[in-house]
């Protein structure tokens, strides 16, 4: 088991400091633009309507 | 800009869907044939390989990893390639993880009906079944990240971080949980025992629920409901905050499966608190899913495919209360161990996993047959009779376990147990195991309507293997403006976004299970506690084999109603040999931890006449009878490498037992109980494997009484 101690705690330290960053990243308003990849999401078919129709209905 | 000209691949995704469908069929007429045996016991007919104990895993294991994992496959393999403007990086890659995880299924359905299981529920599969999981879902990262990588869209769309989430975290559980040490190629033991081999094995278990029956089954709800409804989501903000909140959280609810137990309190407490604040991130994903229909309630009356993905996701919201509600330890002291979990656990099943994966064929058949869906009445057919299923299933188990969890718990005026016999709990809900079982039919009827229908829609349309789409390369000469920097490490770069999610899933697992590992104060050793005998450790195997943990729990919780029917209750060093623990997590029959005490043994003839047909000891009992036991030797080939295999694992059996000495015990045991049942007129070779059985069920809960608990 000792191995897995050594393993658990490096990993600690260096999963703390992605989480430091990751808060930091949140604090500082990163995501900035939360509205257009949900609508961009549906347009990819758009090409295709043209030569395939869509039905799901 | 030139457009750069590409394809979709839909070859693979039609395999994983039918693989879906199909293994679902299988998965739960299986369960329909389990939930009849409760009921009718004759229908085991004596078959070994049919059997409650070795179908039931059957089930679960179907179930979860071939109907909803082929379901997964199939649904991030179409989403992600859109989402992404590419084809998936490689489809040499695509088809070994298609045919890869085919062979997985099907060795499963070969070995658990044989009885080669580790007992670890969700995690029954022997060793080298589970390294080819690890290989096989490994393939899967990989073709995933790599096409991320190589993807012409910059933004990483919410549904592609929960895919990387659950890649990455069921392969840590995955691994973690599997730690075992072969004995031969059909048989291995968890390195860990008893209390840690428990917190493990319910850290992954729960997380099989969370991260492979919810967290990819979110990601396609991020995308399909969208995609049917022809909707933005209703908050991409708040899916941002859904992701990150549920993978921080999730992985620390383990716990709840093990409250009342042998488990450290403070680690109950952590479950449980976690399993509280878990209410937030699913209900906001619910919500999420639910409001992007605002506005557009006119099509689902309409629409079958958003009819499946709204009851989907009303019934991830049930079940993402209850289930906190579950973990609260006043309300689990009711609900552990009878058939409520099962109703719960349905819910989520039948209602989240497989109304979204309906929806999803639904929408999926038809567009990329390009045609029309053949029959809209038949899917409204199906709809209907899959809802009423699903409430013909639940409620009757709801008032099932409830009742019997009550019975189990009532006292008469004087004080005695008002039902001192279990059996008397077990014929009372009969009758509402006969309509789970009917639920369970409607549902599959349902299921057959689909299959019907969507051939047919197959039938009106040309499948479109290969689907042309073209879209601008993705420029890398990209410039970060001032104050975005994180933003874009964070959003576009999947290696660092995969790191991320392996260190918010892994800090809950590590904090929890290090602790235990390390304390030793929370194992307290009680010093009358000694290893098995090898016959006993025989016996145990065969135990695991016929999967009687799937009914029988091993572990008497510390309330005056089970001291009263069982006796002292579990302590944490009463396990510490346990390789790998069998505690159950439900009682269809009565706990066997103090089966072997005092105040609960019986004749080694009782077990024998009980083994043999326990209607003849119990009469209404619906446990199936174990003839072969009585038939087949004792295989005591590898008896030696078992306890070799032991005392590597640190069981202190003497230096050199397995040399000899062993095998020595093992007969003088078996000789004596041969012996005994001839004085009693029942004359049966010793040789049999009901013999070890016998041993083993005799040892269960002696150890504590042969002198007063003394902790270190």
């Amino acid at each position: 088991m000792s191995v897995m101690i050594i393993h658990i705690v490096v990993s600690l330290i260096i999963a703390l400091g992605f989480l430091g960053a990751f808060i930091w990243a949140i604090k500082t308003n990163q995501y900035e633009d939360d509205y257009s990849p949900a609508v961009r999401i549906l347009f990819d078919d758009e090409k295709k309507e043209k030569s395939q129709p869509i039905t799901s209905k | 800009m030139e457009l750069d000209k590409f394809s979709y691949d839909n070859g693979i995704v039609r395999k994983f869907l039918i693989a879906s469908v199909v293994f679902g069929i299988i998965g739960m007429l299986v369960g329909l044939t389990a939930a009849l045996q409760l009921v009718f016991p004759e229908l085991n007919a004596g078959i070994e390989f049919i059997t409650f104990g070795r179908i039931r895993p059957l089930h679960t294991n179907a179930i979860i990893f071939a109907f909803v994992g082929n379901g997964i496959f199939a649904g991030v393999y179409y989403s992600l390639q859109r989402l992404l403007k590419t084809r998936m990086w490689s489809d040499l890659l695509s088809n070994i993880n298609f045919w890869g995880w085919q062979l997985i299924i099907l060795s499963a359905a070969i070995t658990l009906p044989l009885g080669i299981t580790t007992s670890k529920e969700y995690a029954e599969l022997e060793w080298p079944i589970d390294i080819a999981i690890a290989l096989i879902w490994v393939v899967f990262g990989l073709n995933m990240i790599m096409t991320i990588i190589k993807r012409r869209e910059r933004h990483i769309y919410v549904a592609i971080w929960f895919y990387i989430a659950t890649f990455v975290t069921v392969a840590i559980l995955h691994i973690f949980n599997s730690f075992e040490l072969p004995v031969t190629l059909f048989k291995s033991y968890s390195w860990y025992a008893g209390v840690q081999d428990a917190l493990v094995q319910w850290w992954y278990g729960h997380n099989a629920v969370a991260f492979f029956l919810t967290t990819p089954y979110l990601g396609l709800m991020y995308y399909f409901v969208p995609k049917a409804a022809n909707r933005p989501v209703y908050s991409y903000r708040l899916s941002i905050i859904h992701f990150w909140a549920l993978i921080f959280i999730y992985i620390w609810a383990g716990p709840h499966h093990l409250l009342y137990t042998a488990l450290p309190d403070w680690a109950q407490s952590l479950g449980t608190v976690f399993s509280i604040m878990l209410i937030a991130p699913s209900w906001g994903g619910m919500l999420n899913g639910l409001l992007t229909l605002r506005g557009a309630w006119d099509k689902v009356r309409d629409n079958a495919v958003l009819k499946f993905m709204v009851v989907a996701i009303t019934c991830y919201g049930m079940s993402t209360f209850e289930g906190p509600m579950m973990s609260l330890k006043n309300v689990n002291a009711i609900s552990h161990f009878t058939d409520w979990t099962i109703a719960h656990v349905h819910i989520g099943g039948l209602g989240w996993n497989g109304f979204l994966t309906f929806g999803m064929l639904y929408f999926l058949i038809p567009k990329m047959w390009n045609t029309k869906l053949y029959s809209t009445k038949l899917a409204n057919f199906h709809f209907w009779i899959g809802t009423l299923g699903i409430i013909f299933y639940a409620i009757p188990l709801y008032w099932a376990g409830f009742t019997q969890s009550l019975m189990w718990k009532e006292f008469t005026t004087e004080g005695m147990l008002a039902y001192p016999n279990f059996l008397e709990t077990v014929t009372q809900i009969l009758p509402m195991y006969a309509m789970r079982a009917f639920g369970g039919a409607l549902y599959i009827i349902g299921v057959f309507v689909m299959v019907y229908n969507l051939i047919a829609t197959a039938k009106t349309g040309v499948f479109v293997k290969n689907e042309d789409a073209e879209a601008a390369p993705l420029t890398s000469t990209y410039k970060a403006h001032a104050g975005e920097y994180w933003h874009r490490v964070l959003e576009r770069k999947p290696l660092v976004m995969t790191v991320l999610a392996v260190v918010a899933v892994s800090i809950g697992g590590l904090v929890e299970i290090v602790p235990t590992a390390l304390v030793k104060s929370n194992i307290p050793t009680i010093s009358s506690v000694k290893p098995y005998t090898p016959l006993e450790l025989e016996g145990r195997d065969l135990y695991i084999r016929e999967g009687c943990n799937n009914c029988h729990s091993q572990m008497v919780r510390p309330f005056r109603s089970e001291t009263a029917r069982y006796g002292e209750y579990s302590k944490a060093g009463e396990f510490v040999y346990d390789h790998p623990f069998l505690w159950g997590s439900k009682r269809t029959g009565p706990d066997l931890a103090r089966e072997g005490s005092s105040k609960l043994r019986k004749s080694d003839s009782w077990h024998y006449n009980h083994m043999l047909d326990p209607r003849t000891m119990s009469p209404g009992s619906i446990m199936p009878p174990y003839p072969w036991m009585f038939e087949d030797d004792l295989d005591v080939e590898n008896t030696n490498a078992k306890i070799a295999a032991m005392r590597t694992m640190g069981v202190p059996y003497p230096d050199g037992y397995e040399e000899g000495q062993a095998m020595a015990d093992l007969d003088a045991q078996r000789q004596q109980i041969a012996d005994g049942l001839a004085a009693e007129k029942y004359t049966i070779s010793k040789e049999k494997e009901i013999i070890a059985l016998i041993a083993y069920l005799q040892r269960l809960g002696k150890d504590i009484e042969t002198e007063p608990v003394a902790q270190q």
